[in-house]
């Protein structure tokens, strides 16, 4: 009898909340659905569509070279490398030979729009365990990148650099000058990133051993980009497929066995000197001509299917074309690597606390208008 | 002769002779208190500005520079935007509580900031347990935020309430236990005592290892007793939003806002008084100018206040796990064998005295 009572007057349960679509952590219009007993999590459960614009139909509509702007409103912050995904499987398509020069600079912009997207996420991973000095640092640096950007193709964020065929004018003049100077003076800021968070103790004791993937799991998931990296998946693109000027430079696949929020941290400040080395191996070496082969007007591809997968800052983007010999085609594909990195989400959470689950949201790097497409 | 001493004593005795005795005291009370309550709106005021423009240093910003000179009057200007305000809240909150809480947590760090020695005789309230005047005042804080929460009705603000909740009462231990080890220097609770003990050297210095020991959990414990990062589970704004102030607004939330501050500068300028000779100057070289002690008090209490807001821009967040397992298991035993030894070092006079 007595204990009846208590337990009624004692019961517990789990209880639902809404975190999102309008919440700090979660980076834009994502609504997570938690069940939380207490502060641990039962379950989690993405609830998409707040920012759905139905590119992929949108693309059926459009010429391929209007594909290529829809391509930077999904991954806004790989918006170079998603361009060159379209126009590479244009290109190859079309079987272009497309300059040397335009492979190599749009190498260099690629590589640098990854450290632009890291340094973003750097800045935001550690305001969401709660250090938000390094939001600023992380905007210092990529600043700089942005300016390079703003003066090679006017834009500094959504950059429509790539045209299927090469690239949409030459480099500014001061192009070479200037990245070489972002190469000197981000060395210089890596360590500091360093001294900052990755060796604060707070910061290692929130993220190790916290929202584990298993290598298995990483493969089921179909998870790609830093995160399968740090769970030891060999996923890069660039080293297994490579585009572009990839094939050229010698660069090291960041591979971490751990498959923790720490693991996916350091793969991807690894990331950062692996980029820079690659953009310190192509910036002198850039070669004369043109910046852009000639195609038609109104580009056809020939009939058939069509994939192209390239490296961004997430992971796997793979653009899937099926043309029918029109000037659209008829049916269009992104995959894109925020999709499935989110949905191990719940695998990596559940069991943690909130907390916790901030932490392995942060280290997924969500960017939600490329999983809400 | 300490001046504003005897400024405030000619101001009393004038009083008393205009005036009927009981008259007098009233008018006496309310002038003190209309004081104090200026002093509590400058300092938390000045203190958000503070907090401001370091938080801009720290991250290669500016900060508020152009209300005023160098921005003096940003957070006035905030204050009068706040209270003009719409004050909103939730349909279904327990309005009664929902509106009482934020009077808990202002009045509570108003009551504290009366025992504060600012300087010799300059102490509203010079009561004989003023320490522990000090730690139980504080602790009443926690229940305005704990109202706060649970009465809004939101289940973020309910999260904020309970880790709140959690995190006071586990480092209240810490925060008395370390001030606790200062007492078996001095003897006494009360404050203006602690600061006539200290004319023979700081207790920081008096009491050497274990008083440095003391005051670093001291400082740890009171940056989690404000609910500041990276203790700030109460508001983790990456996880909870603002936690349990997210249904506050205008003026009501000012007063969350305002009293956090305050406790920072309630937690400091214990510190202060506890370690570092409240308002005694280094070496005793102002002693002849007692009234330059409310420069000394200020000055060290903002440099702890400083420290703080260092803690805060630069250290990321602990889980509450962590959070309470740093309590329990380190600084609650570190605290007890801290106490021991220096019980031992005040029973084998090892306390260095000049």
């Amino acid at each position: 009898m007595q204990e009846t009572i208590a337990n009624k007057n004692f019961k517990t349960e789990p209880y639902q909340i809404n975190m999102g679509p309008q919440h700090p952590a979660t980076h834009g219009v994502l609504n997570l659905l938690l069940t939380i007993d207490g502060e641990i999590i039962k379950k989690v459960e993405p609830d998409l569509g707040y920012i759905h614009r139905s590119i992929e139909k949108m693309c059926e509509r459009d010429s391929y070279q209007q594909i290529v702007h829809l391509t930077d409103r999904m991954d806004y912050l790989s918006s170079n490398i998603n361009n060159e995904a379209v126009c590479l499987a244009v290109e190859n398509a079309l079987q272009l030979e497309i300059p040397e020069r335009v492979k190599v600079i749009r190498t260099i912009i690629g590589e640098l729009t990854r450290i632009s997207s890291h340094c973003l996420w750097w800045g935001v991973m550690g305001m969401d365990v709660g250090a938000l000095t390094t939001y600023f640092y992380g905007f210092r640096d990529r600043e700089m990148l942005n300016d390079i950007f703003e003066e090679t193709c006017g834009a500094r964020l959504t950059m429509n650099y790539n045209v299927p065929g090469g690239l949409m004018l030459d480099i500014h003049p001061n192009f070479i000058k200037r990245v070489k100077e972002f190469v000197a003076h981000f060395k210089t800021k890596i360590p500091e990133y360093d001294r900052l968070l990755t060796e604060n103790v707070i910061f290692q004791k929130r993220t190790k051993g916290v929202g584990i993937l298993s290598k298995e799991d990483a493969i089921s998931f179909g998870v790609t980009g830093p995160v399968g990296r740090a769970s030891g998946v060999s996923c890069d693109v660039r080293k297994h497929h490579p585009y572009s000027a990839l094939d050229k430079v010698t660069f090291k696949e960041c591979l971490k066995a751990d498959g923790d929020t720490f693991a996916r941290y350091q793969v991807r400040i690894m990331e950062l000197w692996e980029s820079l080395s690659i953009v310190e191996q192509l910036i002198d070496n850039i070669p004369e001509g043109e910046h852009r082969v000639a195609t038609n007007a109104v580009i056809k591809l020939p009939k058939g299917e069509y994939y192209q997968k390239v490296e961004t800052a997430r992971g796997e983007f793979g653009v899937y074309i099926i043309s029918t010999g029109t000037k659209n085609p008829y049916r269009l594909k992104f995959r894109s690597p925020g999709f499935s990195n989110l949905s191990a989400l719940n695998h990596m959470a559940v069991g943690g606390k909130i907390g916790d689950l901030v932490a392995t949201m942060a280290t997924l790097d969500l960017v939600i208008p490329d999983i809400d497409r | 002769m300490n001046i504003s001493l005897s400024i405030l004593t000619n101001i009393h005795d004038w009083l008393f002779r205009v005036m009927p005795e009981g008259v007098a005291s009233i008018v006496e009370m309310v002038l003190i208190g209309l004081a104090y309550l200026g002093f509590f709106a400058v300092a938390g005021l000045f203190l958000v500005l503070m907090e401001r423009r370091v938080a801009a240093w720290f991250q290669l910003r500016i900060g508020p520079n152009r209300v005023g000179y160098q921005g003096l009057l940003q957070t006035m200007a905030d204050a009068l935007k706040l209270l003009s305000k719409e004050l909103t809240g939730t349909v279904k909150a327990d309005k009664f509580l929902y509106n009482l809480a934020p009077y808990f947590v202002i009045i509570t760090s108003l009551m504290a900031l009366a025992v504060m020695p600012f300087t010799q005789g300059i102490q509203a309230f010079d009561i004989n347990i003023g320490i522990f005047f000090l730690i139980a005042i504080s602790s009443i804080g926690v229940i305005g935020i704990l109202l706060g929460g649970w009465a809004s009705n939101n289940k973020f603000a309910l999260i904020g309430a309970m880790r709140s909740g959690v995190q006071t009462i586990s480092y209240e231990l810490s925060i008395g236990l370390s001030l606790l080890t200062m007492i078996l220097i001095t003897g006494s609770l009360q404050l203006s005592e602690i600061v006539e003990v200290q004319k023979s050297g700081w207790l920081i210095v008096q009491g050497h290892i274990p008083a440095i020991i003391a005051f670093m959990i001291y400082m740890i414990a009171g940056t989690a007793e404000t609910n500041r990062a990276p203790f700030d589970m109460v508001e983790a704004e990456s996880e909870l939003g603002a936690g349990f102030h997210t249904e506050y607004s205008g003026m009501k939330f000012a007063y969350f806002f305002l009293a956090e501050f305050i406790n920072m500068f309630i937690i400091a300028a214990i510190a202060t008084t506890v370690f570092f000779g409240a308002w005694l100057s280094p070496f005793g070289i102002t002693e002849s100018l007692p009234w330059l002690g409310v420069f000394w008090f200020l000055g060290k209490t903002l440099l702890l206040v400083f420290l703080m807001m260092w803690f805060r821009w630069t250290f990321p967040r602990l889980r509450v796990d962590q959070l309470l397992t740093l309590e329990w298991k380190y600084l609650l035993p570190i605290n007890l064998v801290n106490i021991v030894i220096m019980a031992l070092i005040v029973w084998l006079n090892l306390t260095i005295k000049f």
